[in-house]
């Protein structure tokens, strides 16, 4: 088990960091979650041109660059932390499916990954476990349904569908019959859209028993995925915090030095540290142990995501009154962290998961 | 040797010496006999202060074979606990800062298990800040002291044949800057050492009074009046070897942990499988920060105060743990006539929470030292002690 970062990750983290701080600071979120895709390409074609984030766990036969899950989770957790708007995360989730659809998808995911894994095509998988939809395929193979919430489904350029019978289907952006109709978000830095489907022409990329156990461990991943970006976001609502109770005077003095806010703050951080290293645990699982990701990634879920919010809620509420305004950024960070928190379902079906796993 | 050989050896000399009984066995006297038999043979066997030096009667070695040593003895139950605080906190202050003459008489004794030592620090008026305590220390010509005072929450002192004692030996100055570490001899007339019954039943701690106890020369540790850097030099023992686990029992017999619970409830019922599950994230998030930190460790990265957030969420969980036993249990968890191990559990918990600096204390390190959050204004910084507030007197 190894739960500390190789030098690697640690130039890898750096690496990533100081593009984000370069290309994507928090004034340039602000201005591009109100563009009309939410997100500026040129960001995204730079971040998949410089340092490669969509392919990093694409297998290199795929154009990727064969990264490890523990490499994503670094990744992951830096554009957690500046609430990068864009498909990157559901780019990754679809890359996920594909690379352990491999073998089991043939010709589909050979010819459809490269375009992914280079940053050219933005992808999306839905619906995501937890969550509602229903997609049929009819007899001539055309899909026939609805999803009623999809990330970044109105502007990714392949969405990856999951049907009620657990086959996996590729549709392209436009093609016929796919309706795509963009919902309002809690996180105004990630996008949605409900997605319908009439008649629409779709391939497949992988059924029956091969599908289910690809996207069994898939999904697995992806939540230990989801998990990294989450232990981001907390780690970053906790720094903004702790810094503004540096800062930040009243009655006389800094309020950090006022043990009412010094102890919650304090427990914040335990929760950060817990939270990193079961992030570090799972993704080392996806790795190198697959018989302990199924718990590790329901552990993630059920500690990280609760964990996340509870930070990025306190980390709002120790701002005071500031914290409640449009114009500060902790608003994002406790939507981007509640919207995450239930993005692969209600928060009790990680912990039913875990229960059925351990007790 | 390489390190593999090393373990190999230990685990072969274990398996043939552990004598598998505590201390506080079948009668405490036999157990301390037992306990320093055993510490014998563990130093002739040489692994007894493996990290300690050499000349003192220590085996010179590194932190690997220490840990090596250490994951095989997790293994096994070790009667040392008796001399876990000797071993964790008053040798290593004596090896950090002893004179050579204290050293050589000490050290290798305290390794063999030819004396215990204990920690005389706390006060019924100095707990969590230690540094307001009372008990005073008066130069005699001879160039000793004379002690009189009273200290509190003291592991092993009734075994006890030495212990590191903090004492006040100037009111003129402010608190930290007057006090000085002794070396006493337990068996002296004037130490009364009495058992102090906890809110268990049980009596984990004792209080010692001293009255006009007097202590030859040479028996400063550190410098007259530089006490307190002395005090903080065992401090930072005690948290290592607490987070190292020394004389720290696993969660193997705890009757309130997740794989205890998961036997004796019934596992079918959905509001039991939450509460469960919430136990176990809660014990697999600290075990696994816990893995990170030794980890850290021996990639060369000091924990230091992080340590206190490993120390603060243990008590969360012990607390935690104990209360969800006794609540899914139910009314035979506090009413019994065979078991009582939830009731004992519950009694308990609040220790973990106290014993090591409090669960405030620990936040303020956390909040400090972690953090680096600005600290609180302190209004007894530069205060004389003798015009001090302190305790509960006014």
């Amino acid at each position: 088990m190894r739960l500390v970062l190789s030098s690697e990750q640690h130039e890898l983290r750096a690496a990533v960091r100081s593009f984000l701080a370069t290309v994507s600071p928090p004034a340039k979120v602000r201005q591009d979650m109100e563009g009309p895709d939410g997100h500026d390409h040129a960001v995204y074609r730079r971040l998949n041109g410089e340092l490669g984030l969509a392919g990093l766990v694409v297998p290199e036969e795929h154009g990727g660059a064969g990264g490890g899950h523990a490499d994503l989770a670094v990744a992951l957790e830096e554009t957690g932390a500046a609430l990068l708007p864009g498909p990157l995360l559901a780019t990754v989730f679809a890359t996920i499916v594909l690379s352990e659809l491999a073998g089991a998808g043939g010709m589909a995911v050979k010819e459809l990954l490269p375009g992914i894994a280079a940053g050219t095509t933005a992808a999306t998988v839905g619906p995501l476990p937890g969550n509602r939809g229903r997609v049929t395929v009819t007899a001539d193979g055309t899909l026939e349904g609805e999803i009623p919430a999809v990330l970044n489904g109105a502007d990714a350029g392949l969405i990856l569908v999951v049907t009620g019978g657990g086959d996996v289907y590729a549709v392209e952006a436009g093609a016929e019959g796919l309706g795509r109709i963009p919902l309002t978000t809690l996180d105004l830095t990630r996008r949605q859209a409900r997605l319908t489907f009439a008649a629409t022409p779709a391939r497949l990329v992988a059924e029956g028993e091969a599908a289910a156990s690809g996207l069994a461990r898939a999904f697995d991943l992806v939540a230990v995925a989801l998990a990294a970006e989450q232990l981001g976001v907390l780690r970053a609502s906790l720094d903004a915090i702790v810094a503004y109770s540096g800062l930040r005077m009243a009655f006389g003095r800094p309020i950090g030095s006022y043990q009412a806010v010094k102890h919650k703050l304090a427990d914040m951080h335990c929760k950060l540290e817990q939270a990193d290293a079961i992030v570090r645990y799972a993704a080392w699982a996806a790795d190198e142990s697959p018989g302990e990701l199924p718990e590790a990634a329901a552990l993630a879920q059920a500690y990280v995501g609760r964990a996340c919010f509870e930070v990025a809620r306190d980390h709002l509420l120790l701002h005071g009154g500031i914290g409640f305004t449009w114009e500060h950024d902790a608003h994002l960070y406790y939507k981007r962290a509640k919207s995450d928190e239930v993005l692969l379902g209600p928060p009790r079906t990680h912990r039913t998961r875990l229960a059925d796993l351990v007790i | 040797m390489d390190l593999e050989e090393y373990q190999r050896r230990a685990r072969t000399w274990l398996a043939a010496n552990a004598p598998g009984a505590r201390a506080e066995g079948a009668s405490a006297e036999d157990g301390v006999v037992v306990a320093k038999d055993f510490m014998a043979r563990l130093h002739d066997a040489g692994y007894s202060g493996i990290t300690w030096p050499a000349e003192w009667g220590g085996q010179g070695l590194t932190q690997a074979e220490e840990r090596a040593f250490a994951a095989e003895a997790a293994e096994v139950t070790l009667p040392t606990y008796i001399f876990s605080i000797g071993l964790g906190m008053c040798g290593p202050t004596l090896v950090d800062l002893g004179t050579p003459e204290q050293k050589a008489r000490h050290i290798r004794r305290l390794l063999r298990g030819e004396d215990v030592w204990c920690q005389l620090f706390s006060e019924p008026g100095a707990g969590s800040d230690v540094a307001s305590l009372q008990t005073r220390a008066v130069p005699t010509e001879d160039g000793g002291w004379v002690v009189n005072g009273q200290k509190v929450w003291t592991s092993v002192a009734q075994h006890a044949d030495f212990g590191l004692l903090l004492t006040r030996t100037d009111v003129d100055v402010p608190k930290h800057k007057g006090l000085t570490m002794l070396i006493v001899d337990m068996r002296v007339p004037g130490v009364t050492v009495r058992p102090l019954r906890d809110m268990t039943g049980r009596a984990h701690f004792n209080e010692i009074f001293f009255d006009d106890v007097h202590i030859g020369p040479g028996n400063v540790v550190g410098e007259v009046n530089g006490g307190w850097a002395s005090a903080v030099t065992t401090l930072l023992h005690e948290r290592l070897s607490i987070s190292s686990g020394v004389g720290m029992s696993g969660q193997r017999d705890n009757p309130a942990s997740f794989e205890s619970l998961r036997k004796i409830v019934d596992t079918t019922d959905p509001l039991v499988r939450d509460e469960l599950v919430e136990l176990h994230v809660r014990t697999r998030a600290l075990a696994l920060f816990n893995a990170k930190l030794s980890q850290e460790t021996k990639a060369g990265i000091f924990p230091g105060a992080r340590g206190s957030a490993a120390k603060l969420l243990l008590a969360e969980l012990i607390n935690f743990g104990a209360d969800l036993a006794v609540s899914l249990a139910g009314p035979e968890a506090v009413a019994y006539e065979d078991g009582g191990g939830l009731a004992g559990a519950i009694a308990l918990a609040p220790a973990m929470s106290l014993g090591g600096g409090t669960n405030e204390i620990m936040r303020n390190i956390v909040g400090d030292r972690v953090l680096n959050l600005p600290p609180e204004p302190r209004v007894d910084k530069k205060v004389p002690f003798k015009d001090l507030k302190v305790g509960t007197q006014s």
